[in-house]
């Protein structure tokens, strides 16, 4: 367990190092993000209903998670790098938990830019909406990573991980808004947890073999 | 080590490769020659347990971690340094006394004093010898090394002799080249593959 954990640590390490150095992925985040945001609010005629910009809310998460994940493996593609990670004697789920996390990391960053922005430009955030925020982001990062492990070894990647991730998504979107809109969001916030970790174990158990020929 | 009967790979209708048989004993050395499209590649990541034969039977003796692969590509990452790198998949493939490891190979091969430099500001030698490292560092049983010779200088590829002068005997290895007179005299088995 301490060695998973060590060797989750030094690759999630370096995704992060990758990323500081890089700065493909982050920024990319930050400006769609906040510019989706400077676009609906310029786009809607008066004052639109909370019920609809938390909708707007939970498109820009969305599609801002995309970007990410699009950019999580275009290092082990593009320097063929997933080889020797394949090659290693740990177990190969530590490379998608540790992907997992560092697109979280990146997620978590856009997404504190994002939510004060919405605030500014729309309404004010509550309690449950950010409990939703946080468990969609799970969700989003686990499925995402692994999906985007699939759709990087093919040559249709850019096509392929939103037509994958989108419909897996959308228990997510349903669990979120709902969250974010009902008095009650209790219901809500349990089904996001129970589809966290209901597709988090199946993507653990199945990483093998997608990184596998 | 390694024993392979029949193995074949199709890639939808291409066929890249047919009917190989190898046999490979611990401490071997065979050397893989053949025109570019012969199937080197292929059979290599077939040994080194990165590809499957779509036909025959492969037995390997060695683990995942007690592989040594090196491919076209260095298999390191370009926004790390060298030791970034060599550290990461020391950790990863469990490396005992990882730094003096580490150290010790980046010195061997004429890397120490540009450790701390990112791995893109290298030369397609120094990379090349950066990959070499990488897959000396956890002292695999089974080295898989495709066109190992390929961007390195002379005395690179001096280095490269001599380190595989020293494993001889001690580590099986399987090597592709297009310059098998470089390294006949440690072979002790030779495949020829053809189109």
């Amino acid at each position: 367990m301490t060695t998973y954990v060590r060797d989750v640590g030094a690759l999630a390490r370096k995704d992060l190092l990758l990323e500081l150095r890089a700065r493909d992925t982050l920024p990319a985040m930050l400006l769609f993000v906040a510019a989706i945001f400077v676009v609906f609010h310029f786009a809607l005629p008066g004052t639109p209903s909370r019920l609809e910009t938390t909708g707007f809310l939970w498109v820009a998460i969305l599609f801002t998670a995309l970007l990410g994940l699009g950019r999580a493996f275009v290092p082990e593609r593009e320097q063929r790098t997933m080889d020797g990670l394949v090659l290693a004697p740990c177990d190969r789920s530590a490379i998608w938990l540790a992907k997992s996390l560092a697109t979280l990391a990146f997620l978590v960053a856009a997404e504190v830019v994002a939510l004060p922005l919405y605030a500014l430009f729309f309404h004010g955030l509550d309690g449950a909406t950010v409990a939703a925020v946080i468990l969609a982001d799970l969700g989003i990062c686990a499925v995402g990573t692994f999906l985007g492990a699939m759709a990087v070894v093919t040559r249709a990647r850019d096509l392929l991980l939103p037509l994958l991730f989108l419909p897996l998504a959308m228990p997510i979107v349903v669990g979120a808004v709902g969250a974010s809109v009902v008095d009650s969001p209790g219901r809500y916030l349990g089904f996001l947890a129970l589809y966290d970790v209901l597709f988090a174990v199946v993507c653990w158990a199945s990483f093998e073999y997608v990184v596998a020929e | 080590m390694l024993t392979a009967r029949r193995l074949g790979k199709r890639y939808g209708e291409k066929r890249v490769l047919r009917g190989i048989d190898l046999a490979l004993p611990r401490g071997g050395f065979l050397v893989v020659t053949g025109p570019n499209g012969a199937g080197k590649t292929t059979l290599l990541r077939i040994c080194a347990g990165l590809a499957q034969p779509t036909e025959g039977t492969i037995e390997r003796n060695a683990t995942r971690g007690q592989v040594g692969y090196l491919g076209h590509e260095p298999l390191v990452y370009r926004e790390l340094t060298a030791l970034e790198n060599l550290d990461l998949y020391g950790r990863l493939y469990r490396v005992p006394e990882r730094r003096e490891r580490i150290g010790m190979l980046l010195e061997r091969f004429g890397l120490w004093e540009a450790r701390h430099d990112r791995v893109g500001s290298y030369s397609r030698g120094m990379t090349q010898r950066l990959a070499l490292c990488r897959v000396l560092l956890h002292e695999p049983e089974l080295l898989v090394l495709d066109e190992p010779y390929s961007a390195l200088d002379e005395a690179g590829a001096e280095l490269l002799d001599a380190q595989l002068a020293e494993l001889r005997g001690e580590r099986t290895c399987l090597l592709a080249t297009h310059d098998p007179a470089r390294v006949r005299p440690l072979a002790s088995g030779a495949l020829a593959l053809s189109t």
